[in-house]
Protein backbone atom coordinates (compact mmCIF):
# COMPACT_ATOMS: atom_id res chain seq x y z
CA UNK A 1 0.00 0.00 0.00
CA UNK A 2 1.43 3.37 -1.01
CA UNK A 3 1.88 6.22 1.45
CA UNK A 4 -0.43 8.41 -0.61
CA UNK A 5 -2.43 11.31 0.84
CA UNK A 6 -5.64 9.29 0.44
CA UNK A 7 -4.21 6.27 2.26
CA UNK A 8 -2.71 8.37 5.04
CA UNK A 9 -6.08 10.09 5.60
CA UNK A 10 -8.02 6.82 5.44
CA UNK A 11 -5.69 5.17 7.96
CA UNK A 12 -5.79 8.25 10.14
CA UNK A 13 -9.57 7.94 10.46
CA UNK A 14 -9.45 4.17 11.10
CA UNK A 15 -6.88 4.16 13.89
CA UNK A 16 -3.86 3.21 11.71
CA UNK A 17 -4.96 -0.44 11.88
CA UNK A 18 -5.18 -1.17 8.16
CA UNK A 19 -1.52 -0.92 7.12
CA UNK A 20 -0.20 -4.24 5.79
CA UNK A 21 3.22 -5.70 6.66
CA UNK A 22 5.83 -3.56 4.95
CA UNK A 23 7.56 -6.55 3.36
CA UNK A 24 6.67 -10.22 2.92
CA UNK A 25 8.26 -12.72 5.31
CA UNK A 26 9.68 -14.96 2.60
CA UNK A 27 11.05 -18.49 2.91
CA UNK A 28 13.86 -19.28 0.47
CA UNK A 29 13.10 -21.22 -2.73
CA UNK A 30 15.48 -23.96 -3.88
CA UNK A 31 17.08 -21.90 -6.64
CA UNK A 32 17.48 -18.28 -7.72
CA UNK A 33 18.89 -16.25 -10.60
CA UNK A 34 20.74 -13.98 -8.15
CA UNK A 35 21.29 -14.37 -4.42
CA UNK A 36 22.36 -11.44 -2.26
CA UNK A 37 24.09 -12.55 0.95
CA UNK A 38 23.53 -9.98 3.70
CA UNK A 39 20.38 -7.96 4.41
CA UNK A 40 21.94 -4.62 5.28
CA UNK A 41 21.27 -1.48 3.27
CA UNK A 42 23.75 -2.37 0.53
CA UNK A 43 22.35 -5.88 0.03
CA UNK A 44 18.71 -4.75 0.05
CA UNK A 45 19.46 -1.87 -2.33
CA UNK A 46 21.26 -4.25 -4.68
CA UNK A 47 18.22 -6.54 -4.74
CA UNK A 48 15.85 -3.61 -5.27
CA UNK A 49 17.74 -2.24 -8.28
CA UNK A 50 18.12 -5.76 -9.75
CA UNK A 51 14.34 -6.08 -9.76
CA UNK A 52 13.51 -2.45 -10.55
CA UNK A 53 16.13 -1.51 -13.19
CA UNK A 54 17.17 -4.83 -14.66
CA UNK A 55 13.96 -6.84 -14.29
CA UNK A 56 15.80 -9.84 -12.86
CA UNK A 57 12.96 -12.03 -11.68
CA UNK A 58 14.16 -14.57 -9.16
CA UNK A 59 16.20 -12.65 -6.57
CA UNK A 60 16.68 -13.44 -2.88
CA UNK A 61 18.30 -11.58 -0.01
CA UNK A 62 19.56 -13.99 2.67
CA UNK A 63 20.06 -12.37 6.07
CA UNK A 64 21.24 -14.33 9.08
CA UNK A 65 19.27 -12.22 11.60
CA UNK A 66 16.57 -9.59 11.05
CA UNK A 67 17.39 -7.11 8.27
CA UNK A 68 19.20 -3.89 9.01
CA UNK A 69 20.68 -4.81 12.40
CA UNK A 70 24.25 -4.89 11.12
CA UNK A 71 26.18 -1.71 10.45
CA UNK A 72 23.21 -0.27 8.58
CA UNK A 73 21.33 0.02 11.88
CA UNK A 74 24.41 0.98 13.91
CA UNK A 75 25.99 3.84 12.03
CA UNK A 76 25.94 7.59 12.58
CA UNK A 77 24.34 8.21 9.15
CA UNK A 78 26.70 10.84 7.75
CA UNK A 79 26.30 11.25 3.98
CA UNK A 80 28.83 13.23 1.92
CA UNK A 81 30.93 12.87 -1.21
CA UNK A 82 33.94 15.14 -0.54
CA UNK A 83 36.59 12.47 -1.04
CA UNK A 84 40.05 12.97 -2.56
CA UNK A 85 40.54 10.71 -5.60
CA UNK A 86 38.49 11.21 -8.77
CA UNK A 87 37.36 7.56 -8.68
CA UNK A 88 35.99 7.91 -5.16
CA UNK A 89 34.44 11.32 -5.76
CA UNK A 90 32.54 9.86 -8.72
CA UNK A 91 31.40 6.83 -6.72
CA UNK A 92 30.26 8.69 -3.60
CA UNK A 93 28.70 11.55 -5.53
CA UNK A 94 26.68 9.10 -7.60
CA UNK A 95 25.24 7.92 -4.26
CA UNK A 96 24.73 11.45 -2.93
CA UNK A 97 22.71 12.36 -6.02
CA UNK A 98 20.50 9.31 -5.47
CA UNK A 99 19.98 10.27 -1.79
CA UNK A 100 18.46 13.56 -2.89
CA UNK A 101 15.46 11.82 -4.53
CA UNK A 102 15.34 8.61 -2.54
CA UNK A 103 12.23 9.15 -0.40
CA UNK A 104 10.16 9.83 -3.53
CA UNK A 105 11.71 6.92 -5.44
CA UNK A 106 11.00 4.43 -2.65
CA UNK A 107 7.74 6.01 -1.42
CA UNK A 108 9.19 5.94 2.09
CA UNK A 109 10.51 8.79 4.19
CA UNK A 110 14.21 8.07 4.68
CA UNK A 111 14.51 11.48 6.37
CA UNK A 112 17.45 12.56 4.25
CA UNK A 113 18.54 15.90 5.64
CA UNK A 114 21.26 17.77 3.70
CA UNK A 115 22.20 20.03 6.61
CA UNK A 116 25.88 20.36 5.71
CA UNK A 117 28.95 18.40 6.83
CA UNK A 118 31.69 20.46 8.46
CA UNK A 119 35.16 18.87 8.72
CA UNK A 120 37.41 20.68 11.19
CA UNK A 121 41.15 21.25 10.94
CA UNK A 122 43.14 21.60 14.18
CA UNK A 123 46.69 21.51 12.80
CA UNK A 124 48.50 23.07 9.85
CA UNK A 125 48.88 19.63 8.33
CA UNK A 126 45.18 18.91 8.59
CA UNK A 127 44.25 22.31 7.17
CA UNK A 128 46.42 21.64 4.12
CA UNK A 129 44.98 18.15 3.63
CA UNK A 130 41.41 19.43 3.85
CA UNK A 131 42.14 22.34 1.49
CA UNK A 132 43.54 19.84 -0.96
CA UNK A 133 40.26 17.95 -0.72
CA UNK A 134 38.32 21.15 -1.38
CA UNK A 135 40.31 21.78 -4.56
CA UNK A 136 40.12 18.15 -5.74
CA UNK A 137 36.37 18.12 -5.24
CA UNK A 138 35.81 21.42 -7.01
CA UNK A 139 37.90 20.26 -9.96
CA UNK A 140 35.63 17.22 -10.13
CA UNK A 141 32.54 19.45 -10.04
CA UNK A 142 31.54 18.50 -6.50
CA UNK A 143 30.76 21.16 -3.89
CA UNK A 144 33.16 21.61 -1.00
CA UNK A 145 34.28 24.94 0.39
CA UNK A 146 36.94 26.19 2.77
CA UNK A 147 35.77 28.22 5.77
CA UNK A 148 37.81 30.45 8.07
CA UNK A 149 37.43 29.78 11.82
CA UNK A 150 34.96 32.68 12.10
CA UNK A 151 32.92 31.36 9.16
CA UNK A 152 32.91 27.89 10.72
CA UNK A 153 31.65 29.39 13.98
CA UNK A 154 28.93 31.28 12.13
CA UNK A 155 27.82 28.07 10.41
CA UNK A 156 27.94 26.04 13.64
CA UNK A 157 27.49 28.39 16.63
CA UNK A 158 28.08 25.78 19.39
CA UNK A 159 31.64 25.27 18.08
CA UNK A 160 34.47 26.59 20.28
CA UNK A 161 37.16 27.80 17.87
CA UNK A 162 39.69 28.97 20.48
CA UNK A 163 40.00 25.76 22.48
CA UNK A 164 43.57 25.39 23.79
CA UNK A 165 43.78 21.68 23.02
CA UNK A 166 41.99 21.67 19.68
CA UNK A 167 42.02 25.18 18.17
CA UNK A 168 40.04 25.38 14.91
CA UNK A 169 42.25 26.62 12.06
CA UNK A 170 39.54 26.29 9.43
CA UNK A 171 37.00 23.83 8.13
CA UNK A 172 35.84 22.19 4.91
CA UNK A 173 32.09 22.36 4.36
CA UNK A 174 30.03 20.24 2.00
CA UNK A 175 26.57 21.80 2.04
CA UNK A 176 24.90 18.96 0.08
CA UNK A 177 26.01 16.43 2.71
CA UNK A 178 23.96 15.53 5.77
CA UNK A 179 22.25 12.63 7.48
CA UNK A 180 19.45 10.12 6.85
CA UNK A 181 17.44 7.75 9.02
CA UNK A 182 19.40 4.48 8.85
CA UNK A 183 16.61 2.04 9.81
CA UNK A 184 14.24 3.66 7.36
CA UNK A 185 16.74 3.05 4.57
CA UNK A 186 16.83 -0.69 5.25
CA UNK A 187 13.04 -0.88 5.65
CA UNK A 188 12.38 1.22 2.54
CA UNK A 189 14.59 -0.91 0.31
CA UNK A 190 13.20 -4.15 1.79
CA UNK A 191 9.64 -2.94 1.20
CA UNK A 192 10.30 -1.75 -2.33
CA UNK A 193 12.28 -4.88 -3.25
CA UNK A 194 9.66 -7.19 -1.77
CA UNK A 195 6.92 -5.37 -3.70
CA UNK A 196 8.83 -6.18 -6.90
CA UNK A 197 9.01 -9.89 -6.07
CA UNK A 198 12.34 -10.15 -4.24
CA UNK A 199 12.36 -12.76 -1.45
CA UNK A 200 13.74 -11.10 1.68
CA UNK A 201 14.62 -14.13 3.83
CA UNK A 202 15.44 -13.32 7.44
CA UNK A 203 16.96 -15.83 9.85
CA UNK A 204 18.68 -17.50 6.90
CA UNK A 205 22.41 -17.59 7.59
CA UNK A 206 24.72 -18.71 4.79
CA UNK A 207 26.95 -21.48 6.18
CA UNK A 208 28.73 -22.72 3.06
CA UNK A 209 29.51 -21.75 -0.52
CA UNK A 210 29.60 -24.49 -3.16
CA UNK A 211 32.16 -24.05 -5.92
CA UNK A 212 32.79 -26.46 -8.81
CA UNK A 213 35.56 -25.95 -11.35
CA UNK A 214 36.18 -22.40 -10.14
CA UNK A 215 32.50 -21.46 -10.59
CA UNK A 216 29.79 -20.77 -8.06
CA UNK A 217 27.11 -23.46 -8.03
CA UNK A 218 25.19 -22.84 -4.83
CA UNK A 219 24.98 -21.88 -1.19
CA UNK A 220 24.38 -23.81 2.01
CA UNK A 221 22.08 -22.05 4.44
CA UNK A 222 20.39 -22.67 7.78
CA UNK A 223 17.24 -23.20 5.73
CA UNK A 224 18.73 -25.72 3.32
CA UNK A 225 20.80 -25.60 0.12
CA UNK A 226 20.08 -23.06 -2.62
CA UNK A 227 21.26 -23.46 -6.21
CA UNK A 228 22.49 -20.31 -7.93
CA UNK A 229 25.18 -19.33 -10.42
CA UNK A 230 25.30 -15.68 -9.36
CA UNK A 231 25.63 -14.35 -5.83
CA UNK A 232 27.08 -11.29 -4.18
CA UNK A 233 28.58 -11.17 -0.69
CA UNK A 234 27.44 -8.01 1.10
CA UNK A 235 28.32 -8.95 4.65
CA UNK A 236 30.43 -5.98 5.87
CA UNK A 237 32.46 -7.10 8.93
CA UNK A 238 31.83 -10.78 8.16
CA UNK A 239 33.13 -10.68 4.58
CA UNK A 240 36.33 -12.59 5.42
CA UNK A 241 34.29 -15.33 7.10
CA UNK A 242 32.22 -15.79 3.93
CA UNK A 243 35.24 -15.54 1.61
CA UNK A 244 36.83 -18.37 3.57
CA UNK A 245 33.78 -20.55 2.83
CA UNK A 246 34.50 -19.99 -0.87
CA UNK A 247 38.20 -20.75 -0.42
CA UNK A 248 39.92 -17.35 -0.66
CA UNK A 249 41.20 -14.60 1.61
CA UNK A 250 40.59 -10.86 1.44
CA UNK A 251 42.71 -7.80 2.26
CA UNK A 252 40.29 -6.91 5.04
CA UNK A 253 40.57 -6.55 8.80
CA UNK A 254 37.42 -6.38 10.96
CA UNK A 255 37.38 -3.79 13.74
CA UNK A 256 34.70 -2.61 16.15
CA UNK A 257 33.55 0.96 15.53
CA UNK A 258 31.56 2.65 18.26
CA UNK A 259 28.90 5.29 18.61
CA UNK A 260 26.75 6.67 21.39
CA UNK A 261 23.70 8.88 21.83
CA UNK A 262 22.75 11.38 24.50
CA UNK A 263 19.46 12.14 26.18
CA UNK A 264 17.22 14.14 23.79
CA UNK A 265 17.75 17.92 23.72
CA UNK A 266 15.88 20.80 22.10
CA UNK A 267 17.21 21.49 18.58
CA UNK A 268 20.60 23.10 19.19
CA UNK A 269 23.05 21.67 16.66
CA UNK A 270 22.58 22.69 13.02
CA UNK A 271 24.94 20.45 11.05
CA UNK A 272 27.27 17.47 11.15
CA UNK A 273 30.68 18.34 12.61
CA UNK A 274 33.61 15.99 12.41
CA UNK A 275 37.25 16.11 13.33
CA UNK A 276 39.91 13.76 11.98
CA UNK A 277 42.62 14.54 14.51
CA UNK A 278 40.54 13.59 17.46
CA UNK A 279 38.40 10.87 15.91
CA UNK A 280 35.09 12.30 16.98
CA UNK A 281 32.04 13.58 15.22
CA UNK A 282 28.58 14.72 16.21
CA UNK A 283 25.16 15.58 14.84
CA UNK A 284 21.69 15.89 16.37
CA UNK A 285 18.96 13.47 15.38
CA UNK A 286 15.39 14.56 14.71
CA UNK A 287 14.49 13.01 18.08
CA UNK A 288 16.93 15.47 19.67
CA UNK A 289 19.64 13.03 20.69
CA UNK A 290 23.24 13.93 20.04
CA UNK A 291 24.68 11.17 17.86
CA UNK A 292 28.39 10.86 18.59
CA UNK A 293 30.85 8.63 16.80
CA UNK A 294 34.33 7.53 17.85
CA UNK A 295 37.36 6.02 16.13
CA UNK A 296 37.83 2.30 15.52
CA UNK A 297 39.04 0.13 18.37
CA UNK A 298 42.77 -0.53 18.45
CA UNK A 299 42.63 -4.27 17.79
CA UNK A 300 40.65 -6.45 15.36
CA UNK A 301 37.52 -8.06 16.75
CA UNK A 302 34.12 -9.47 15.91
CA UNK A 303 32.79 -8.77 19.42
CA UNK A 304 30.13 -6.09 18.97
CA UNK A 305 30.98 -4.40 22.28
CA UNK A 306 33.73 -1.88 21.80
CA UNK A 307 36.52 -0.75 24.06
CA UNK A 308 35.73 1.89 26.71
CA UNK A 309 38.91 4.04 26.37
CA UNK A 310 38.04 4.77 22.73
CA UNK A 311 34.64 6.18 23.70
CA UNK A 312 36.24 8.23 26.47
CA UNK A 313 38.63 9.86 24.01
CA UNK A 314 35.79 10.79 21.67
CA UNK A 315 33.61 12.24 24.42
CA UNK A 316 36.49 14.26 25.91
CA UNK A 317 37.14 15.82 22.53
CA UNK A 318 33.46 16.61 21.94
CA UNK A 319 33.23 18.29 25.36
CA UNK A 320 36.31 20.37 24.52
CA UNK A 321 35.05 21.48 21.10
CA UNK A 322 31.41 21.98 22.10
CA UNK A 323 31.40 23.24 25.70
CA UNK A 324 27.58 23.45 25.73
CA UNK A 325 27.50 19.62 25.75
CA UNK A 326 29.66 19.18 28.85
CA UNK A 327 26.78 18.30 31.15
CA UNK A 328 24.71 16.26 28.73
CA UNK A 329 24.11 12.67 29.84
CA UNK A 330 24.71 9.77 27.50
CA UNK A 331 22.03 7.13 27.05
CA UNK A 332 23.40 4.23 25.03
CA UNK A 333 26.65 3.05 23.48
CA UNK A 334 27.15 0.29 20.89
CA UNK A 335 29.58 -1.03 18.29
CA UNK A 336 29.39 -2.42 14.79
CA UNK A 337 32.02 -4.54 13.06
CA UNK A 338 33.54 -2.67 10.13
CA UNK A 339 35.53 -4.21 7.26
CA UNK A 340 38.64 -2.08 6.80
CA UNK A 341 40.79 -2.29 3.64
CA UNK A 342 44.42 -1.13 3.30
CA UNK A 343 43.47 1.90 1.15
CA UNK A 344 40.15 2.61 2.93
CA UNK A 345 38.25 2.11 -0.32
CA UNK A 346 35.60 -0.57 -0.88
CA UNK A 347 36.09 -3.81 -2.84
CA UNK A 348 33.50 -4.06 -5.61
CA UNK A 349 33.60 -6.59 -8.42
CA UNK A 350 33.94 -10.28 -9.13
CA UNK A 351 35.80 -12.51 -6.68
CA UNK A 352 38.33 -15.21 -7.64
CA UNK A 353 35.30 -17.56 -7.91
CA UNK A 354 33.36 -17.04 -11.18
CA UNK A 355 29.81 -15.89 -10.51
CA UNK A 356 30.56 -14.85 -6.95
CA UNK A 357 30.75 -11.07 -6.53
CA UNK A 358 31.98 -8.84 -3.74
CA UNK A 359 30.52 -5.69 -2.26
CA UNK A 360 32.54 -5.13 0.90
CA UNK A 361 35.38 -3.18 2.44
CA UNK A 362 33.24 -0.10 3.06
CA UNK A 363 34.81 0.00 6.50
CA UNK A 364 33.88 2.98 8.59
CA UNK A 365 32.09 4.93 5.88
CA UNK A 366 29.71 2.95 3.69
CA UNK A 367 26.29 4.12 4.81
CA UNK A 368 26.56 7.22 2.64
CA UNK A 369 27.14 4.99 -0.38
CA UNK A 370 24.12 2.73 0.15
CA UNK A 371 21.94 3.80 -2.82
CA UNK A 372 24.88 4.13 -5.23
CA UNK A 373 26.47 0.88 -4.15
CA UNK A 374 23.24 -1.04 -4.66
CA UNK A 375 22.50 0.70 -7.95
CA UNK A 376 25.93 0.01 -9.48
CA UNK A 377 26.28 -3.50 -8.05
CA UNK A 378 22.91 -4.44 -9.54
CA UNK A 379 24.09 -3.10 -12.92
CA UNK A 380 27.28 -5.16 -12.65
CA UNK A 381 25.44 -8.38 -11.77
CA UNK A 382 22.91 -7.87 -14.55
CA UNK A 383 25.61 -7.22 -17.16
CA UNK A 384 28.14 -9.76 -15.89
CA UNK A 385 30.86 -7.09 -15.76
CA UNK A 386 31.64 -4.25 -13.36
CA UNK A 387 29.92 -0.92 -14.00
CA UNK A 388 32.48 1.62 -15.34
CA UNK A 389 32.34 3.56 -12.04
CA UNK A 390 33.24 0.37 -10.13
CA UNK A 391 36.15 -0.75 -12.32
CA UNK A 392 38.80 1.02 -10.16
CA UNK A 393 37.50 -0.75 -7.05
CA UNK A 394 38.08 -4.37 -8.11
CA UNK A 395 40.07 -6.82 -5.99
CA UNK A 396 42.77 -6.79 -8.73
CA UNK A 397 43.96 -3.39 -7.53
CA UNK A 398 45.90 -5.09 -4.76
CA UNK A 399 48.02 -6.97 -7.34
CA UNK A 400 48.35 -4.14 -9.84
CA UNK A 401 49.15 -1.60 -7.13
CA UNK A 402 46.50 0.86 -8.37
CA UNK A 403 45.14 1.51 -4.89
CA UNK A 404 42.50 4.20 -4.34
CA UNK A 405 44.04 5.75 -1.26
CA UNK A 406 41.41 7.47 0.85
CA UNK A 407 43.17 7.10 4.18
CA UNK A 408 43.01 10.85 4.72
CA UNK A 409 39.38 11.26 3.65
CA UNK A 410 38.32 8.32 5.80
CA UNK A 411 40.72 8.84 8.68
CA UNK A 412 37.78 9.96 10.71
CA UNK A 413 35.53 6.97 11.13
CA UNK A 414 32.19 7.84 9.59
CA UNK B 1 39.02 -2.44 28.94
CA UNK B 2 41.02 -5.58 28.22
CA UNK B 3 43.72 -6.81 30.55
CA UNK B 4 46.70 -7.77 28.43
CA UNK B 5 49.25 -10.19 29.91
CA UNK B 6 52.71 -8.92 28.92
CA UNK B 7 55.08 -11.93 29.16
CA UNK B 8 57.55 -9.69 31.03
CA UNK B 9 55.40 -7.30 33.06
CA UNK B 10 52.31 -9.38 33.79
CA UNK B 11 48.69 -8.26 33.35
CA UNK B 12 48.37 -4.56 32.45
CA UNK B 13 45.63 -2.29 31.11
CA UNK B 14 44.90 -2.27 27.38
CA UNK B 15 45.76 1.44 27.05
CA UNK B 16 49.47 0.70 27.72
CA UNK B 17 49.69 -1.36 24.53
CA UNK B 18 49.52 -1.04 20.77
CA UNK B 19 48.25 -3.96 18.71
CA UNK B 20 50.41 -4.74 15.68
CA UNK B 21 47.74 -6.87 14.04
CA UNK B 22 47.60 -10.44 12.85
CA UNK B 23 50.86 -12.35 13.08
CA UNK B 24 51.22 -13.67 9.54
CA UNK B 25 53.73 -15.93 7.81
CA UNK B 26 57.32 -14.57 7.65
CA UNK B 27 58.33 -12.26 4.80
CA UNK B 28 59.28 -14.40 1.77
CA UNK B 29 63.06 -14.70 1.57
CA UNK B 30 63.15 -13.79 -2.13
CA UNK B 31 60.12 -11.63 -3.03
CA UNK B 32 61.40 -11.22 -6.62
CA UNK B 33 60.85 -14.92 -7.27
CA UNK B 34 57.17 -14.79 -6.35
CA UNK B 35 54.40 -14.25 -8.90
CA UNK B 36 51.97 -11.36 -8.40
CA UNK B 37 49.32 -13.57 -6.82
CA UNK B 38 51.65 -15.00 -4.19
CA UNK B 39 53.14 -11.58 -3.38
CA UNK B 40 49.69 -9.96 -3.15
CA UNK B 41 48.53 -12.74 -0.84
CA UNK B 42 51.48 -12.23 1.49
CA UNK B 43 51.41 -8.44 1.38
CA UNK B 44 47.68 -7.71 1.68
CA UNK B 45 45.56 -10.75 2.51
CA UNK B 46 44.70 -11.61 6.10
CA UNK B 47 42.89 -14.60 7.57
CA UNK B 48 40.96 -12.02 9.68
CA UNK B 49 39.78 -15.03 11.62
CA UNK B 50 36.67 -15.05 13.77
CA UNK B 51 37.93 -17.19 16.62
CA UNK B 52 41.43 -17.87 17.99
CA UNK B 53 43.71 -15.25 16.43
CA UNK B 54 47.46 -14.86 16.94
CA UNK B 55 48.63 -11.25 16.88
CA UNK B 56 51.64 -9.09 17.71
CA UNK B 57 51.41 -6.58 20.55
CA UNK B 58 53.79 -3.87 21.70
CA UNK B 59 54.00 -2.87 25.35
CA UNK B 60 54.42 0.71 24.29
CA UNK B 61 53.94 2.44 27.65
CA UNK B 62 55.66 -0.35 29.61
CA UNK B 63 58.73 -2.46 28.89
CA UNK B 64 58.66 -1.50 25.19
CA UNK B 65 58.88 -5.10 23.99
CA UNK B 66 56.93 -6.85 21.22
CA UNK B 67 55.34 -10.22 21.96
CA UNK B 68 52.71 -12.61 20.64
CA UNK B 69 49.21 -12.92 22.00
CA UNK B 70 46.38 -15.31 21.17
CA UNK B 71 42.89 -13.86 21.52
CA UNK B 72 39.48 -15.11 20.51
CA UNK B 73 38.21 -12.38 18.19
CA UNK B 74 34.60 -13.49 18.61
CA UNK B 75 34.50 -12.46 22.28
CA UNK B 76 37.93 -10.82 22.93
CA UNK B 77 38.92 -13.48 25.49
CA UNK B 78 42.73 -13.53 25.82
CA UNK B 79 43.97 -17.13 25.48
CA UNK B 80 47.75 -16.88 25.97
CA UNK B 81 50.79 -14.69 25.43
CA UNK B 82 54.42 -15.61 24.87
CA UNK B 83 57.71 -13.98 23.89
CA UNK B 84 58.62 -13.83 20.21
CA UNK B 85 60.68 -16.91 19.38
CA UNK B 86 59.28 -19.01 22.26
CA UNK B 87 57.14 -22.07 21.54
CA UNK B 88 53.45 -21.06 21.59
CA UNK B 89 51.24 -22.88 24.09
CA UNK B 90 48.59 -25.21 22.61
CA UNK B 91 45.61 -23.19 21.34
CA UNK B 92 42.00 -24.25 20.84
CA UNK B 93 40.97 -25.15 17.30
CA UNK B 94 39.07 -22.56 15.32
CA UNK B 95 35.34 -22.73 16.00
CA UNK B 96 35.93 -24.48 19.32
C1 LIG C 1 29.34 3.00 14.77
C2 LIG C 1 29.37 3.14 13.27
C3 LIG C 1 29.25 4.40 12.71
C4 LIG C 1 29.26 4.54 11.32
N1 LIG C 1 29.06 5.79 10.81
C5 LIG C 1 28.94 5.96 9.48
C6 LIG C 1 28.61 7.23 8.93
O1 LIG C 1 28.37 8.19 9.67
N2 LIG C 1 28.54 7.37 7.58
C7 LIG C 1 28.79 6.32 6.74
O2 LIG C 1 28.75 6.51 5.54
N3 LIG C 1 29.08 5.07 7.22
C8 LIG C 1 29.16 4.87 8.58
N4 LIG C 1 29.46 3.62 9.08
C9 LIG C 1 29.73 2.52 8.16
C10 LIG C 1 28.43 1.93 7.61
O3 LIG C 1 27.57 1.62 8.68
C11 LIG C 1 28.68 0.68 6.80
O4 LIG C 1 29.72 0.86 5.87
C12 LIG C 1 27.42 0.27 6.00
O5 LIG C 1 26.27 0.40 6.79
C13 LIG C 1 27.57 -1.13 5.50
O6 LIG C 1 26.32 -1.57 5.02
P1 LIG C 1 26.15 -3.09 4.59
O7 LIG C 1 24.76 -3.22 4.13
O8 LIG C 1 27.25 -3.45 3.68
O9 LIG C 1 26.46 -3.87 5.95
P2 LIG C 1 25.53 -4.36 7.14
O10 LIG C 1 24.42 -3.42 7.41
O11 LIG C 1 26.44 -4.70 8.28
O12 LIG C 1 24.88 -5.66 6.54
C14 LIG C 1 25.57 -6.89 6.43
C15 LIG C 1 24.60 -7.96 6.81
O13 LIG C 1 25.16 -9.24 6.50
C16 LIG C 1 24.64 -10.14 7.43
N5 LIG C 1 25.46 -11.36 7.42
C17 LIG C 1 26.72 -11.53 7.87
N6 LIG C 1 27.11 -12.81 7.72
C18 LIG C 1 26.08 -13.45 7.12
C19 LIG C 1 25.88 -14.81 6.70
N7 LIG C 1 26.82 -15.75 6.85
N8 LIG C 1 24.68 -15.13 6.12
C20 LIG C 1 23.70 -14.19 5.98
N9 LIG C 1 23.85 -12.92 6.37
C21 LIG C 1 25.03 -12.55 6.93
C22 LIG C 1 24.68 -9.38 8.75
O14 LIG C 1 23.81 -9.92 9.70
C23 LIG C 1 24.28 -7.97 8.29
O15 LIG C 1 22.91 -7.69 8.48
C24 LIG C 1 29.45 3.43 10.48
C25 LIG C 1 29.58 2.16 11.04
C26 LIG C 1 29.51 2.00 12.43
C27 LIG C 1 29.62 0.63 13.00
ZN1 LIG D 1 55.87 -5.31 29.28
Amino acid sequence: MRFSLANVLRQGFSGQTGWPLQWRKAEPARSYDVVVVGGGGHGLATAYYLARNHLVRRVAVLEKGPIGLGNTGRNTTICRSNYLRPESIALYDHALRLWHGLSEELDYNVMFSPRGVLMLAHTRHEAEVLERHVHADRLAGVDNEWLSPAQAKAFCPPLEIRSLRFPVLGAALQRRGGTARHDAVAWAYARAASARGVDVCEGCEVTGIRVAGGRLVGLETRKGPIATETAVLVAAGHSSVLAKMAGFELPIVSYPLQALVSEPLKPCFPCVAMSGTIHAYVSQSDKGELVIGAGTDRYPSYGQKGSAPVIEDAVEAIAELFPIFRRVRMLRQWAGIVDVTPDRSPILGESPVRGLWLNCGWGTGGFKATPGSGHLTAWSLAHGKPHPLLVPFGLERFSTGRLVDEAAAAAVEH
Amino acid sequence: MLEIPCPWCGPRAEVEFACGGESGPPRPADPGSLDDAAWTAWLWNRTNRKGPHVETWWHQAGCGRWFLLARDTSDDRVLASWPIGATPPPLPEEGA
